[in-house]
């Protein structure tokens, strides 16, 4: 659990960071989203004492933050930003180890370790351990740099923009990683973003900064369906709504008995996945199947009513 | 290491030298010529051996001495605390370049006697300030998400100094301390100005005695060995750049 | 843990700064040990007797003294605390003043008038001070940031501030200048020879090497070639260069006809410019190599597309840009040739060396300082000069790229 209570931070009569409170609970993911200057890297790198606050407190698992030498807490807390930081002169194996080293982990521990965290984000382990940063895709560095972070088993992961640099194909895919990951380890993940698509998608609840104050704090369905100022429904984009709504939902509830025709759409598919595969293969009503079994349908005006306003 | 075709002159250079510090006197008849008539050819005060061994050891004691001070000045003046130090260190090193060898030899000489010493402290404020701004560089234009990411890892700073700035800043502070090396070989030779045992005796005798053969005879030793050492540091150097990860 | 902090914490999060300015700190300490640990002067009774250190209460008499004292022991404190740059070139700078004043009176003050024979120099105290003074003025100066007009201007003050010191007689009874005194028929033609022979040698390296720079780049064989053989020229140590070239010079002289008339002999200024061009010629290659090839790629491509020729492009676009780091190259080798020429004293070129080797052979310091100093003196405002113009046509060369 992370608490900010009125967090600010000033700097040359600047004002960064305004009176910002928060709780983030344990195994959730809050992605905080804002355009440049915001002041939401900031607020991160309060968290993990990178910057210090001018006023307020910061508490990390009940304790606060000032209480805890700055680089033992770091230690306990992933860190991966963008440009993911590898150390050019270290293998990837001991750049996921440096963590785990300063924490006088013994030698075994830490090479299985590697081994664990290169299988789980589908990287050969003999085949990537002791390959140079210099010598791994953009994708493959962005992979090992999140690794990295998750190395020594922190209990919460700080990622300022980490799929920034990456093509949305793989884009989508890293965040579909992050998602699997944090579901099996339970970390507690604060995501900074200026990608509001990629914030509704991954967290459970969403932070809007703008210029230094926190403007609203929701879950994807509340913040689409209710922005709180002008400037939070500039961020979500008025055209897209609708379907950022649809985005949000799956079709499992809506499945009704009857026949329909066609492929079928798996269980867990999106609103607007669906909707999207009922417009472009012209049928008013697709079949729904999980597991190989069809459990029904689902029609397009079924589709179509997600996408009004909660 | 892999022989290239630029090492093979360099390698003969070696065996040559070698073959003329070892054994001086066969190469009497090439020298011959050049020694007015009735002079031995070959310089026979000391041994041209002995003089090249002390003439390294200086150059190496006061370029370890050059690159203790400028590398730790140079960490210093990039740390937070020390900025305000930086344009004084810089200007510092500077001055240090503009005072001429001899005079700060003979200036020297009054306070700490004739000899190794003298030198040894000129050598060093001639050395601090190639090394001291190839540290510097080397040091500033690290990329600044690495040692971001090292902080938020929770690296102390001494722990990011050491297993981050100095490895990846090693192949700039090498170039540094070889410049500083080679520079230095040829200013020892001043030394013997003021009586120190260094290859510059040979010089500074057939200078006196109007006596090319020796005037020869300290140059090439001196000039060969600075290419030698040039082309070694520079494989050190290489071989630092390699494992810091520069794009190979 | 922490259990035994205030768990209220502070509202505002600035560390109180300390007080003491850590470099300044050191400034101060070695003013003070300077003044009243070391000996300040130091007199003999004649040029090569054994001297009787004074301190600096025994070596002036009680009002300088005081005056010494006071204007010391304000600057040092002063100099210990975090005060304004401005500040502390202030403190630096009188104390500068104060210290040169003081050697001025200590040697009248020691000399029984008349006498000829006897020798008063600085002392370690003095030495030590004065440079503690003179970096912590310099330190106030960088930290002021000034511009290169600026930095020109304080060296035309300090120039003449100490042509006026000169002028005054201040110093006259000071070891150097008596020294001087003895030589000063040929003190002139030396320092002439000496400024001659470095700007000529950096001025002829600069009208060879820089075309050849500019010729030899676009051919990587020639490019190397050129700049491994003047790699090696480099390696080989002054004295040697100077005395190989002896004997070839002198054959010239004695063959080439017209060639003596020119000067070009075995000994003299010959072999010395000769060496000296020769050490200059690589880090202004170098320099312009480097420089040329810093240009960056599309500024060269939009000049070519703007339909320049070749010609056009190296005059308009390239040497304008390389220019500072070409004028950087020169720099160094001036600095450095005003240094060097100091060895053409070992082969009879003349200039300051004269009096530096002399002075060791002799064991006469006074003579070695009077060879040094103005030989220091000339290096560093040579650099501190060309430094601002350097940083002139820096502004310029952005002020020109498109």
């Amino acid at each position: 659990m992370i608490e900010l209570m009125h967090v600010s931070r000033v700097v040359d009569g600047r004002t960064i960071v305004a009176d910002v409170s928060l709780q983030i609970a344990s195994g959730t993911i809050l992605t905080v989203v804002g355009t440049s200057g915001s002041g939401k890297t900031t607020l991160l790198r309060l968290i993990n004492r990178l910057v210090e606050p001018s006023a307020g407190t910061i508490r990390v698992a009940g304790r606060d933050v000032r209480t805890v030498p700055p680089d033992a807490l770091r230690r306990g807390i992933g860190y991966a930003i963008q440009g993911h930081g590898l150390f050019p002169h270290r293998t990837v194996a001991e750049n996921i180890g440096v963590v785990p080293k300063l924490l006088s982990w013994d030698r075994n521990r830490i090479a299985a370790r590697v081994d664990e965290l290169l299988a789980l984000f589908r990287l050969e382990p003999a085949l990537y351990r002791d390959r140079l940063p210099a010598a791994l895709s953009g994708g493959e560095q962005q992979r090992i740099g999140v690794a990295r972070a998750l190395a020594a088993e922190p209990p919460i992961l700080l990622m300022d923009e980490p799929f920034g640099a990456l093509d949305p194909i793989i884009r989508g895919q890293a965040q579909d990683d992050l998602k699997a990951i944090q579901k099996r380890y339970g970390t507690t993940i604060v995501l900074v973003t200026h990608d509001m698509n990629e914030a509704l998608r991954l967290g459970d609840r969403i932070a809007v900064m703008d210029r230094g104050r926190l403007v609203q704090e929701a879950d994807p369905t509340a913040l689409v369906g209710a922005p709180a100022t002008d400037f939070v429904g500039a961020l979500l984009g008025r055209g897209d709504r609708a379907f950022q709504l649809m985005a949000l939902r799956i079709v499992d509830d809506l499945v009704e008995p009857g026949p329909a025709p066609g492929a079928p759409i798996m269980a867990g598919t999106s609103v607007r996945d669906a909707l999207a595969e009922s417009l472009w293969s012209q049928r008013p009503a697709l079949p729904v199947s999980r597991d190989g079994v069809i459990l029904g349908r689902v029609t397009r005006a079924t589709l179509e009513a997600q996408g009004a306003c909660p | 290491m892999s022989v290239s075709r630029a090492s093979i002159p360099k390698a003969a250079l070696l065996v040559l030298l070698v073959a003329f510090l070892a054994a001086p006197d066969a190469f009497a008849g090439l020298f011959r010529p050049l020694a007015p008539a009735g002079t031995p050819p070959i310089y026979a005060q000391t041994p041209l051996l002995t003089l090249a061994v002390n003439h390294l050891l200086l150059v190496a004691a006061a370029t370890l001495a050059a690159s203790l001070l400028a590398l730790g000045s140079a960490i210093a003046a990039t740390r937070p605390a020390g900025r305000d130090v930086l344009p004084f260190a810089r200007a510092l090193a500077n001055l240090g370049q503009t005072f001429p060898p001899v005079a700060v030899l003979a200036l020297a000489v009054p306070i700490f006697g004739f000899g190794t010493v003298p030198t040894l402290i000129a050598l060093v404020l001639y050395g601090l300030l190639p090394i001291f701004e190839t540290a510097l560089t080397g040091l500033e234009s690290l990329d600044p998400a690495l040692l971001e990411a090292a902080r938020g890892m929770g690296m102390t700073d001494r722990q990011r100094l050491v297993r981050v700035e100095l490895p990846l800043a090693l192949p700039m502070i090498l170039s540094g301390i070889r410049l500083s090396a080679v520079i230095g070989l040829a200013t020892a030779t001043i030394g013997s100005t003021v009586a120190a045992s260094t290859l510059g005796e040979v010089i500074v005798s057939g200078l006196l005695t109007g006596n090319t053969a020796y005037v020869l005879q300290g140059g090439l030793v001196v000039s060969a060995l600075a290419i030698l050492i040039d082309a070694g540091l520079r494989a050190l150097e290489a071989v630092a750049a390699r494992r810091a990860g520069s794009h190979a | 843990m922490g259990g035994h902090r205030a768990t209220r914490a502070p509202v505002s999060f600035r560390p109180a700064r300390p007080a003491f300015d850590p470099l300044g700190s050191v400034f101060a300490a070695l003013l003070g040990l300077g003044l009243l640990a070391l000996p300040l002067v130091t007199a003999r009774p004649n040029r090569i007797a054994l001297g009787t250190p004074l301190t600096a209460w025994s070596a002036l008499p009680l009002g300088q003294a005081l005056a010494l004292g006071a204007v010391l022991g304000c600057a040092a404190p002063l100099l210990a605390l975090r005060i304004a740059p401005g500040l502390r070139l202030a403190a630096g700078s009188a104390a500068l003043t104060m210290l040169c004043l003081a050697a001025g009176w200590a040697a009248d003050h020691l000399t029984p008038s008349g006498d000829r024979y006897g020798r008063i120099s600085p002392d370690a105290g003095w030495w030590l001070a004065f440079a503690a003074a003179g970096l912590a003025a310099g330190d106030g100066l960088a930290r002021l940031r000034p511009s290169p007009v600026l930095r020109i201007g304080a060296l035309a003050l300090v120039a003449a501030l100490a042509g006026l010191i000169l002028r005054s007689g201040l110093w006259d009874n000071l070891s150097v200048l008596r020294e001087y005194v003895s030589r000063s028929d040929t003190f002139g033609r030396e320092v002439r020879t000496q400024a001659g022979l470095a700007l000529a040698s950096v001025a002829a390296a600069a009208l060879v090497g820089i075309p050849a720079a500019i010729l030899a780049r676009p051919v990587p064989a020639l490019r190397a070639a050129l700049l491994s053989v003047l790699n090696v020229v480099q390696t080989i140590p002054s004295m040697a260069l100077f005395g190989m070239l002896i004997a070839p010079l002198a054959w010239i002289g004695r063959t080439v006809p017209g060639a003596a008339d020119l000067g070009i002999a075995g000994i003299g200024a010959a072999p010395a410019f000769v060496a000296l061009f020769a050490y200059a010629l690589l880090p202004v290659t170098a320099a312009t190599v480097a420089g040329l090839d810093a240009v960056p790629d599309p500024v060269r491509d939009a000049a070519r597309g703007v339909g320049m020729t070749d010609r056009q492009r190296l005059a308009q676009v390239e040497l304008p840009l390389a220019l500072p780091a070409i004028l950087t190259g020169i720099r160094i080798v001036l600095v450095q040739n005003i240094g060097l020429a100091v060895i053409a004293g070992l082969v009879g070129g003349g200039g300051l060396g004269v009096y530096v080797f002399q002075g060791i052979s002799q064991n006469a310091g006074d003579l070695v300082l009077l060879g040094a100093l103005p030989t220091v003196v000339m290096a560093s405002g040579a650099a501190v000069l060309l430094d601002a113009v350097i940083d002139l046509s820096r502004g310029r060369a952005a002020d020109r790229t498109p």
